[in-house]
C-alpha cells in the first residue's frame, strides 16, 4: 500500500521532471509560432517563411533520398549477412563476426577524416554516394549483429522441412524466414532511419553544395546566416525535428521494445 | 539431436554459401569502415597538412595527446561530461524508474513518451533550442529574473565557468528519457513477491530499493552506462552547434578536436590520432563495463 503523502510526492516529482523534459521543446516550439521578431510574419506563417529562406523544402528532400537509400540497403545487407552468421556454419565465422562488432563501437569520428581524404582523391566528395555509404556501412555492423540474433532464435523445424521440400537458401530466406522477423526488421528499420536522418558529421565533411545538404545540416547553416530573431530558426528546427518524431511516436512501442531487446542481449 | 542423413543436411551445416550472403555487407564495411580505421592509424603516424608530402613522425601525434595541454582539457571535457551524461542520468532515472514502476501512477504511457522524446529529436535541433534557453535574453534568465534572483543571470555558454557545465546538463536532459526507459523495462521483469518477501521482513521503501530494485536491474545499468558514457566521449554536434568549444578552449572535446584539427587547422595527422585514441578510449570503456557488469552477476 502506498500513503497518500507518497503518492502526491511521487506526483510532484514527475512533473518536475516531465517539465524539465519539455521546457527546450516548449521554448522553442511557442517561438516557432509567436509572432517574428522582425514582424511580418506569425504563426504558421512563420514556418512558411522559414521554408522559403531557409530552403527546407532542398533539404529534406536530400535528407529523405540519403536515408530511404541506406535504410533500404543497410536492412537488406543486414538481413543477408544475419542469416550467414545466424544460421550457418563456415570457416571463420567467428573472427568476421568480432570484425563485424568492431563497427558497433566505432565512432564515425575516428574514420570520417581518412574517408575524406581518400574520397577526395577519388573524386566522390561533395556527391549523394559520400553521404550515403559510409552511413550504410556503420548501419551494416548494427544491423548485421541485430539479425544474427534474431534468426539464431528462429526455428530450426522450419528451415529444415523447407530444405526438404527443396527450397533453396534464398527462398528459405524471403519466404520462410523474414516475414516472421517484421518486428525485428521494423525496429530495425526505425533505428537507422532515425540515426541517418540526425546524422551530422559525415554530411559536415562530405558535402559543400547546398542541393546535398541534410536537414540538420542545413539547420545548422541556416542558424549561423541568419542571425535576426530566433523565430523562423525556431521554425526551422521544428520543421527538420517533425519527420523523426512522428516517426518514433507512430513506432514507439516497435522503437523501445527493439532498443532494450537489443541493448539488452548485447 | 542427430538427424539420419537420408533427411538432407541440418541447416547449420558447414556451408560455402554463407560467404556469397555475407559478401554484400562486407564489401560495403570493409572499404567504408576498416580501411578507413586502417588508414586513420597510418595518419595518425604522419605529420600531414592535407596537400603537401606528409612526414613521418611515428607516435609523436599520440605523444601529443598527453603532453599538449589544450588536447589533455579536451579529454579532461570528456571525463567532465561523462558525470553529465552517465551518472546524472542514471541517479535519476533511478529514482523515476523505480516511482514508476511502484507506484500505479496514472498517465505512466504519455510520461514515457514525453522522456525519451529528446533521444530522438536531432541533436542539431537540441542545440539550437538550449542556445535559446541559455541565451542572456534567454528562457532561464527570465525564469531567475521572475523568481528574484537576478544576480545569477548570465550568457551561460559564453561563461568560461558555467559552460561546460551548462553543456553538460543538455546531456542529463537528453540521456536521461533513456535510462529512465532502459531501468523501467528491467524493473519491470523483477517478480512480485520478491517484494512481498522483503515488506514481510520488515524492509522500507528504501532498504528494499537496495535489497532487491537494485541488484535486479544491474544488466541494464550496464546498458545504461555503456551507451551513455559513449554517447558523452562522441559530444560533436552539441558543442559545434553551441559553443564551437569556447569560450576559449573550455568546452572543447576529442570529436570536435578531431574536426577543428582536420578542417579548420589542416593538421590532419594530429586529428587521425585523436580519432584513434578517441575509438581506443571507447572500446576499453565498453568493455570495461560490461566485464564489471558480468562479474558482479556471476
Amino acid at each position: 500500500m502506498i500513503s497518500r503523502g507518497e503518492r502526491v510526492a511521487n506526483y510532484v516529482i514527475l512533473s518536475v521532471f516531465a517539465a524539465f523534459a519539455l521546457f527546450p521543446i516548449v521554448t522553442i516550439l511557442s517561438a516557432a509560432l509567436g509572432p517574428a521578431d522582425s514582424g511580418g510574419t506569425s504563426g504558421l506563417g512563420n514556418f512558411t517563411a522559414a521554408w522559403q529562406i531557409g530552403h527546407f523544402g532542398t533539404y529534406l528532400r536530400s535528407s529523405l533520398a540519403v536515408s530511404s537509400f541506406v535504410v533500404v540497403v543497410s536492412v537488406v545487407l543486414s538481413i543477408m549477412s544475419g542469416y550467414a552468421f545466424g544460421t550457418m556454419r563456415f570457416r571463420g565465422q567467428s573472427v568476421l563476426f568480432y570484425l563485424f562488432m568492431l563497427g558497433i563501437m566505432m565512432p564515425s569520428e575516428a574514420i570520417a577524416v581518412p574517408l575524406y581524404f581518400d574520397l577526395r582523391s577519388l573524386g566522390l566528395i561533395d556527391t549523394f554516394w559520400s553521404v550515403a555509404l559510409p552511413q550504410v556501412a556503420l548501419s551494416v555492423a548494427f544491423g548485421t549483429f541485430w539479425m544474427r540474433a534474431y534468426f539464431r532464435a528462429s526455428s530450426r523445424a522450419i528451415v529444415e522441412a523447407a530444405r526438404i521440400d527443396g527450397a533453396s537458401t534464398w527462398r528459405i530466406l524471403w519466404q520462410v524466414l523474414v516475414p516472421p522477423a517484421r518486428p525485428a526488421v521494423v525496429t530495425l528499420t526505425v533505428l537507422v532511419f532515425m540515426w541517418t536522418w540526425n546524422e551530422f558529421l559525415i554530411p559536415l565533411i562530405m558535402v559543400t553544395s547546398e542541393s546535398l545538404r541534410t536537414a540538420p545540416l542545413g539547420l545548422a547553416f541556416f542558424q549561423g546566416q541568419y542571425t535576426s530573431g530566433f523565430t523562423l530558426l525556431a521554425a526551422g528546427s521544428v520543421i527538420v525535428a517533425t519527420p523523426v518524431v512522428i516517426f518514433y511516436l507512430f513506432l514507439q512501442r516497435h522503437f523501445v521494445r527493439g532498443l532494450l531487446q537489443g541493448a539488452v542481449r548485447e | 539431436m542427430s538427424r539420419p542423413r537420408t533427411w538432407g543436411r541440418p541447416p547449420g551445416e558447414p556451408r560455402r554459401v554463407a560467404y556469397l550472403y555475407l559478401l554484400p555487407a562486407f564489401a560495403v564495411y570493409a572499404v567504408f569502415l576498416l580501411y578507413p580505421i586502417g588508414r586513420a592509424v597510418q595518419l595518425s603516424l604522419y605529420d600531414w597538412d592535407g596537400l603537401s608530402l606528409g612526414r613521418w613522425v611515428g607516435l609523436d601525434n599520440y605523444v601529443a595527446i598527453v603532453a599538449d595541454e589544450g588536447l589533455r582539457a579536451a579529454f579532461g571535457h570528456a571525463l567532465v561530461l561523462i558525470v553529465f551524461y552517465a551518472a546524472g542520468p542514471l541517479v535519476i532515472g533511478l529514482g523515476l524508474a523505480a516511482i514508476l514502476n511502484h507506484a500505479k501512477v496514472r498517465g505512466l504511457g504519455f510520461f514515457r513518451t514525453v522522456v525519451f522524446l529528446p533521444q530522438v529529436v536531432a541533436m542539431v535541433v537540441v542545440a539550437v533550442a538550449w542556445r535559446r534557453v541559455y541565451a542572456p535574453d534567454g528562457t532561464l534568465n527570465t525564469l531567475l529574473g521572475a523568481i528574484g534572483l537576478d544576480s545569477l543571470t548570465r550568457g551561460w555558454l559564453g561563461d568560461y565557468t558555467f559552460a561546460l557545465p551548462a553543456v553538460g546538463v543538455v546531456g542529463t536532459w537528453f540521456e536521461t528519457g533513456l535510462v529512465t526507459v532502459l531501468l523501467l523495462a528491467g524493473m519491470s521483469r523483477i517478480p512480485g513477491d520478491l517484494y512481498e518477501a522483503a515488506r514481510l521482513d520488515g524492509a522500507g521503501a528504501v532498504r528494499e530499493f537496495f535489497a532487491v530494485t537494485l541488484p535486479s536491474v544491474r544488466g541494464e545499468i550496464a546498458v545504461a552506462l555503456t551507451l551513455t558514457v559513449i554517447a558523452a566521449l562522441r559530444t560533436f554536434d552539441l558543442v559545434y552547434v553551441t559553443t564551437r568549444g569556447g569560450p576559449g578552449d573550455s568546452t572543447s572535446v576529442p570529436s570536435y578536436e578531431v574536426y577543428h584539427r582536420a578542417f579548420g587547422l589542416s593538421q590532419i595527422g594530429s586529428a587521425a590520432a585523436i580519432g584513434v585514441t578517441l575509438t581506443v578510449v571507447i572500446f576499453v570503456v565498453s568493455f570495461g563495463i560490461n566485464r564489471f557488469a558480468d562479474r558482479r552477476v556471476s
